[in-house]
């Protein structure tokens, strides 16, 4: 399992209910279903993904991100779940706003667009950057609202959003003294969970 | 026609009738003392009987639901695009049953078949069917061929409901039900062109109040006008659109009331073959049952409520072409069943083909449905 979803499940607690928006082959619910005893729900709109789950014996829901969560009740579920999909979602504002109306809390990781090698690319090369965590050209990139640590961290002020937990790592999902100590230099992914 | 049959069909299949003398309490008060469900069987039987699926049928369907009758037979079955081996119900893994349901005209007792009382066919007399009925006559089939447990129901449209009503008033006897282009009940607009279907068939001078096997004749031109508007609400504005466009038969105006276009051909010859092989009296019961289905009515008008008390997992799709019943109305199953807390899947197929989409070898569908089935199957065989 990737290192942000073993974070994720960390704080999950047994028994929950969660919601994981963009589940993918349903990685995550299908190890918080084995080993927590979760009552998951993915949702998808990749026909491969959709496939994966079904065979992962995960429960998942087509439906379009960017049309909102309005088909679920306000506080159904205790965590909802985004990874690695924040920046690509048409107003990821507006889906924070949902997964805070239908979750009791919710756990969001991106792409840190302030990590050094991101701003050195920029600043150096003259290019949009490209790397592990952002492997896709400036044309083709389903990554249409990148942002910093600090941005997002602004916004959370800006709307009310507690922050409740950070965990800022690397590419190869740790964190060391230097993410902790300048976590919108050094880190590259940037895992929170927060709430109203 | 076929010499042998494709690699992936049954093959040669044989109906079998169950006789039960049961009486069967129905929902409107009345009881059936004894019938018969004619159904067939594709697979086999595991030792402990635990990979049964029941395929239940929708308003035109029957219990022949895929493979052949006879060496000839020129169509297989109505759902062999997803009933066989390898397919995404696949009968290597599952024993598949098929019955007719009760108040059908393809051998299960019916309106054509013969009231013990009076000797005459049933016609208008044949109890009004429910959803729930007809659910309560399949436990029977499933008693008498020692199912305790289905390991999936499985229908579209109003096959889908009976999957649906299953899981509510049999929770402990499904593992899976799955729910294809349904709906938790019938809208206004549903019910109204089930009813101009009805009076179509009501109002044809051949009818004779239903008792027109004792005349030897039968309201042809009411089931064709009847079979015609359904059909209308089976496809989608595009797929007519792609299908027939405007074409015209002879390419010119004729300036009159004959057959011009080519969707008017079409939905005649549709019609046409649909009165000949279907009875009036089972098309008239069978859109009530469609009408009547509402398993949240007696739960407190709750659809919430009614899921509750389900325990099986749920796989519902449905088909964004799909008008007659819409993708937001599996939405609708969807939703309660999230609320409630039940394990459901649901996928929203891309295709043109309307709310007959069901029946069709659609890839996207078709690799869902199996991807699903496949995991329904893996997990009997490990409970094995």
């Amino acid at each position: 399992m990737r290192d942000d979803l073993r974070q994720i499940s960390v704080w999950i607690p047994e028994g929950a209910t969660v919601l994981d928006l963009g589940c993918g082959d349903g990685a995550l619910l299908a190890h918080l279903q084995r080993d927590k005893n979760v009552i998951g729900y993915g949702l998808e709109i990749d026909q491969d993904n959709l496939v994966a789950c079904f065979e992962n014996g995960v429960n998942v829901i087509e439906q379009d991100l960017d049309k909102g969560l309005g088909t679920f009740q306000s506080e159904r579920f205790d965590y909802v779940v985004m990874t690695q999909a924040l920046q690509a979602v048409l107003r990821p504002d507006r889906i924070l706003d949902e997964m805070l109306r239908v979750g009791r809390e919710a756990i969001i990781t991106f792409p840190n667009f302030g990590h050094w090698r991101v701003r050195s690319y920029l600043g150096f090369k003259g290019r949009m950057p490209v790397s592990s965590a952002l492997p896709y050209e400036w044309y083709d990139t389903p990554n249409i609202h990148l942002c910093t640590v600090r941005d997002f961290e602004a916004h959370c002020r800006e709307s009310g959003i507690r922050i409740i937990e950070r965990q800022v790592v690397n590419r190869h999902h740790r964190s060391g003294a230097l993410t902790r100590l300048m976590p919108n230099l050094f880190g590259e992914i940037a895992i929170y969970r927060v709430t109203r | 026609m076929p010499d042998s049959f494709p690699q992936d069909s049954v093959g040669l299949v044989q109906p079998r009738t169950l006789h039960v003398d049961q009486p069967l309490e129905l929902e409107c008060g009345r009881s059936l003392p004894a019938y018969d469900l004619v159904y067939e069987t594709y697979g086999s039987l595991n030792a402990d009987a635990s990979n049964a699926v029941l395929i239940c049928h929708a308003l035109s369907g029957h219990h022949h639901a895929a493979g052949y009758h006879s060496q000839d037979d020129k169509r297989p079955g109505w759902w062999e695009s997803c009933i066989g081996p390898g397919k995404p119900i696949d009968t290597d893994r599952f024993f598949v049953v098929c019955p007719n349901n009760l108040g059908g005209c393809h051998g299960s007792s019916g309106p054509t078949s013969l009231n013990p009382d009076t000797g005459q066919p049933w016609g208008p007399d044949f109890p009004m069917m429910t959803v729930k009925d007809w659910v309560k006559s399949q436990t029977r089939l499933a008693d008498a061929l020692g199912i305790e447990r289905w390991a999936a129901v499985v229908g579209g449209s109003l096959g889908g409901m009976q999957a649906l009503q299953w899981s509510i008033d049999f929770p402990e006897r499904l593992r899976h039900a799955v729910v294809i282009a349904g709906a938790p009940k019938l809208s206004a607009q549903n019910i109204a062109f089930n009813e101009v279907a009805r009076q179509s068939i009501l109002t044809d001078p051949n009818f004779h109040g239903g008792r027109y096997y004792l005349h030897d004749t039968y309201p042809r031109q009411g089931l064709i006008l009847a079979r015609m508007v359904g059909h209308i609400t089976y496809l989608s504005d595009d797929a007519m659109r792609m299908k027939f466009g405007r074409d015209l038969r002879s390419g010119r105006f004729h300036f009159g009331f004959d057959v011009e276009f080519q969707v008017e051909s079409y939905l005649r010859h549709q019609g046409e073959i649909f009165s000949r092989n279907f009875d009036a009296n089972t098309y008239l019961l069978m859109t009530k049952a469609l009408d009547y289905f509402d398993p949240a009515r007696e739960h407190g008008d709750s659809l919430e409520n009614a899921l509750a008390r389900t325990r099986c997992n749920f796989l519902v799709m449905s088909f964004n072409s799909d008008w007659r019943f819409a993708p937001e109305r599996s939405r609708e199953i969807v939703d309660a069943l999230v609320q409630v807390g039940r394990s459901v899947s649901y996928s929203e197929i891309d295709t043109p083909k309307g709310h007959d989409a069901f029946l069709l070898p659609i890839d996207e569908y078709c690799q869902l449905f199996g991807a699903y089935m496949g995991r329904v199957a893996d997990e009997v065989s490990a409970h094995a």
